[in-house]
């Protein structure tokens, strides 16, 4: 079972601050792949914040196709962060490591966020396709303030092959996942978190109900519901659908994965609505065992689990910092100094939403909605 | 009278025992001669028969062999195509002394001889299959266990529970958001389709007239039991040829759906006592085929069309009443669809989830094409190869039709391709129960798919005790003789089923159904949703069947 660390706060913090999280939950992960995605991000990228990030490995091979493609689109190479790698013994060194910043192309400089949303997302699928087949091209993002890392190996050993501990990395909101490979063969695109467009959760646990939420979002023709090289994939895109696509409220999320039974959505005032969401979503519903830990893009972070409570988690934090982790002892590793008697054990019916910023935590019940 | 040497004359003209389907094995030794026997049985296939026969007795001080001449009483089968043995074995069951019993004969002629007068066989019930079908070969491999912990089916919260009904896409739901929640768009003017929560495995169309009264009162009687009493939302369909307006103006309605078959028996009670119902029905369910005999017509035998039946159905007493193969004032499937549906649920009010029910077939997928794009189309119900009957050709109940498995995993596809799978529900019939494995048949068909499955001989036979199994079984329910009461409309046979014993064991039936569900869905990790569509959960130890269902194979 995966271990996670997310933390949100007011200042940049490095995301070694999450390894150092994950460290701690060793117990729970195999060393199999660490999943970083930084938001809000810090240091040189502050200052190009309306510019897309372009998140991957390469070849050398595919960083020439890669090129000419982007090249070819028209869209300009502004920046490009490579990691100072320093080898590590058992991490197989890939050629080209990179979070790339690019302009837009011309033609698409006055168009809508939306439409440009969609750009670079056919852009990173685009990409994805050409790379797949000989594994010469990954891309995890290309999203503006958003940097994906990921590699196989212990995420402890990987933050200082990737020089993590020495570079000016930094965001304000970080995921982290340190994964342990039961199911599958170890595949980048496998590991968390997974991000699209604005959103992105990772997940402790596996999904049972993974074939048929695969087949519906997929039958949704949403062009960006590709992949689901993990059971856990799901989740983003359930998120993304109902919040973006919806355009549902984000507790409603809680609503779609686990929803009420008849009885208790009598209770709710939006009952009408909720019924409806009830039949209709149907096949989104989750049996567990799960705990998902997202963000939007406004940098709401949030925890919600399965009605079963079969991967629990835990929120606590300061006022400006707070965390949700899959284990007490990576929340106290990340702020030792906080009050615990205020730490949040989410319940069946329980949402944990930080505001962005880490202004406040709010504890969001499905029942009394 | 036979001629004293005991010659027979030249009986070539006749068939021998060895030519029907059950030799009855009766015991001189053991009989009574109480004539129970010959007096059940429904066939006249056995008779009480008086024989002369002479002995050589000796006896006596001085024993000297002589010839005696004696009368004796005998029970002997009739070797009379008509009258043959069905292997019903009621004969065994009220024998006091165990001294006669049907014995199946498997290398019967029967067939080379039934046919008679250029008229096919006819029989009741369904096909005689002793085959291992597909739903029983499939297994639930995805065992949830330390990866994705099992749920306990005894201790988590589970509910089993499906709907009928058109559900409209979340893109088309009429929402719109007020102060951070959901609120319904009254503004839209939106038309949303009514939707019925039920259990998942429904009882299957089974006619008031192909049942007897007292059947068809006990399965009534369970439903509403089930629903009222135990909380499970069972529904019942009533079958074709109406339904008496009695019941029609009962609050109990909303626990039937009612049939409106082929030939419109029946529509005629329903559509008068609309002004006077209080409550609507669960489902209307248009008959355009059934799995025991896909593209032909009903036909209930006059021996069953009594006073109750020629009323509800408008008809004269004791015709037979054979209802065409398709609604004949249709033309297309176009205007089928659009018009009976569309004008069922004007009839009701839009309030009623209106749906066809077709033989499962190789055109299932165009007639389904056609309904994804009604609005008012509330689901799609397929009969496959195995469902039942009340009387049809033997050709027909053998020979013709579609297995359900791949015909419904076909259509479930198509409505992913389509991203409709959860819009147009899907209920699978055919087969489902048939070796008694009802949770795991209709379990395997809702993880092919389905939303729900009908049932209708498998509780028929284990609410009222169905003589005989897939090797045996009398099939003369269209006879109106069934020896059991089940399928007849003579009071004296009707009255040995006690209606009160057929809705407790309804009862029985469908509270073990849904412990035995949970027991499948709880290791699969499933509780809270049924797991529609879940074929990674499912294999099977066939290549070539795994490959078709789009399942994994495992052996």
């Amino acid at each position: 079972m995966c271990r996670l660390a997310a933390i949100t706060s007011a200042k940049y913090f490095s995301p070694m601050e999450n390894i150092l999280a994950l460290e701690t939950m060793k117990e729970g992960h195999d060393g199999s792949g660490l999943g970083l995605t930084l938001k809000d991000l810090g240091g040189k990228f502050k200052e190009l914040k309306n510019y897309p990030i372009l998140s991957g490995i390469c070849s050398r091979k595919g960083k020439k196709n890669l090129d000419e493609y982007m090249i070819g689109l028209g869209f300009k190479l502004i920046y490009e962060w490579t990691p100072k790698i320093r080898p590590v013994r058992g991490i197989i060194r890939r050629d080209h490591y990179f979070a790339r910043v690019y302009d837009y192309p011309e033609e698409w400089q006055e168009k809508s966020f939306k439409d440009k949303e969609d750009l670079l997302m056919n852009t990173r699928l685009t990409l994805r396709r050409m790379g797949e087949a000989d594994e010469s091209i990954f891309v995890f993002s290309f999203y503006p303030d958003v940097i994906t890392l990921k590699e196989v190996g212990d995420p402890l050993e990987l933050g200082e092959f990737f020089g993590l501990d020495k570079d000016n990395l930094e965001a304000k909101v970080i995921f982290a996942q340190g994964r342990q490979n039961t199911n599958y063969q170890i595949y980048l695109y496998a590991c968390h978190p997974f991000f699209l467009q604005g959103y992105c959760t990772m997940t402790n646990g596996e999904n049972t109900a993974f074939v048929p939420i695969r087949e519906f979002l997929m039958s949704r023709r949403f062009p960006g519901y590709v992949g689901y090289n993990s059971d856990s994939e799901v989740f983003d895109h359930i998120l993304h659908y109902s919040v973006r696509q919806l355009g549902f409220p984000l507790t409603y999320y809680k609503d779609i994965i686990t929803p009420l039974k008849w009885e208790e959505v009598e209770k709710r005032s939006d009952r009408e609505a909720l019924s409806l969401i009830k039949q209709s979503l149907r096949p989104l519903c989750i049996d567990g065992p799960n705990m998902v830990i997202g963000f939007v893009p406004d940098g709401t972070c949030f925890m919600v689990h399965d009605s079963k409570k079969l991967r629990p988690g835990v929120v606590g934090g300061v006022k400006g910092k707070y965390s949700l982790m899959s284990e007490l002892c990576g929340l106290d590793k990340v702020i030792p100094n906080r009050d615990k008697s205020k730490d949040i054990y989410p319940m069946k019916y329980d949402m944990v939403i930080v505001s962005p910023e880490a202004r406040e935590v709010k504890l969001w019940n499905q029942l009394q909605a | 009278m036979e001629p004293a040497t005991g010659l027979k004359l030249d009986f070539n003209n006749k068939l021998t025992l060895e030519e029907f389907p059950y030799i009855i094995r009766w015991r001189d030794d053991r009989c009574k001669r109480c004539g129970q026997c010959t007096s059940v049985c429904p066939q006249g296939a056995i008779r009480p028969a008086v024989k002369y026969t002479r002995v050589i007795e000796s006896g006596g001080d001085t024993p000297k062999p002589r010839p005696v001449r004696r009368i004796i009483h005998v029970i002997e089968q009739v070797n009379n195509i008509d009258n043959y043995c069905t292997g019903c074995a009621v004969c065994t069951l009220v024998c006091p002394n165990n001294a006669i019993e049907p014995e199946y004969n498997p290398q019967n002629k029967f067939l080379f001889y039934k046919n008679r007068g250029g008229e096919g066989y006819k029989r009741g019930g369904r096909r005689n299959d002793p085959g291992v079908s597909t739903l029983d070969r499939l297994k639930f491999t995805r065992i949830s266990m330390l990866t994705d912990p099992a749920l306990d089916a005894g201790r988590h919260e589970f509910r089993v529970r499906s709907y009928i009904g058109r559900i409209l896409p979340p893109e088309d739901l009429p929402l719109k958001v007020e102060d951070g929640r959901l609120v319904l768009d009254k503004s839209s003017g939106k038309f949303i389709p009514p939707v019925r929560e039920i259990f998942p495995i429904m009882i299957g169309s089974m006619s008031i007239g192909a049942l007897s009264p007292t059947m068809w009162e006990g399965l009534a009687m369970g439903v509403a039991y089930l629903n009222e009493v135990e909380g499970i939302p069972v529904v019942m369909c009533s079958g074709e040829g109406g339904f008496p307006p009695r019941l029609l103006k009962s609050r109990y309605v909303k626990y039937f759906i009612l049939q409106i078959a082929s030939g419109y028996f029946g529509w005629d009670s329903i559509i008068h006592t609309l002004p006077y119902m209080t409550e609507d029905p669960a489902a209307i369910e248009i008959k355009y085929g059934q799995g025991a005999k896909p593209g032909d017509g009903g036909l209930l035998m006059a021996p069953k069309v009594i006073k109750l039946i020629s009323e509800i159905r408008g008809v004269p007493q004791y015709v037979d009443l054979p209802s065409p193969p398709t609604h004949q004032t249709q033309y297309s499937i176009e205007e089928s669809v659009m018009k009976m549906i569309q004008s069922m649920s004007m009839a009701f009010g839009f309030r009623v989830p209106v749906y066809p029910k077709i033989s499962g077939t190789k055109t299932a997928k165009a007639v389904l094409n056609n309904l994804a794009r009604n609005p008012y189309a509330a689901a799609l119900s397929i009969d496959g190869e195995d469902g039942g009957t009340g009387a049809a050709y033997n050709i027909s109940l053998d020979k013709m039709g579609h297995p359900i498995a791949s015909n419904i995993r076909e259509c479930y596809l198509d409505l992913v391709k389509q991203g409709k799978q959860n819009e147009l529900p899907l209920i699978a019939a055919g087969g489902v129960g048939k070796k008694g494995n009802l949770a795991a048949n209709a379990a395997a068909l809702i993880m092919l798919g389905v939303s729900a499955v009908s049932v209708g001989k498998y509780i028929m036979q284990a609410t009222a005790e169905c003589l005989g199994n897939e090797y045996n079984r009398c099939n003369i329910c269209n006879t109106g003789k069934c020896p059991r009461g089940i399928t007849t409309q003579d009071p004296k046979l009707y009255r040995r089923l006690d209606p009160d014993k057929v809705a407790e064991r309804v009862v029985e039936i469908f509270k073990s159904a849904d412990v035995e569900l949970r027991k499948i869905f709880a290791p699969m990790g499933r509780s809270v949703e049924l797991p529609i569509g879940m074929s990674d959960g499912l294999s099977i130890d066939d290549k070539a069947i795994a490959e078709r269902l789009e399942i994994s194979y495992a052996c």
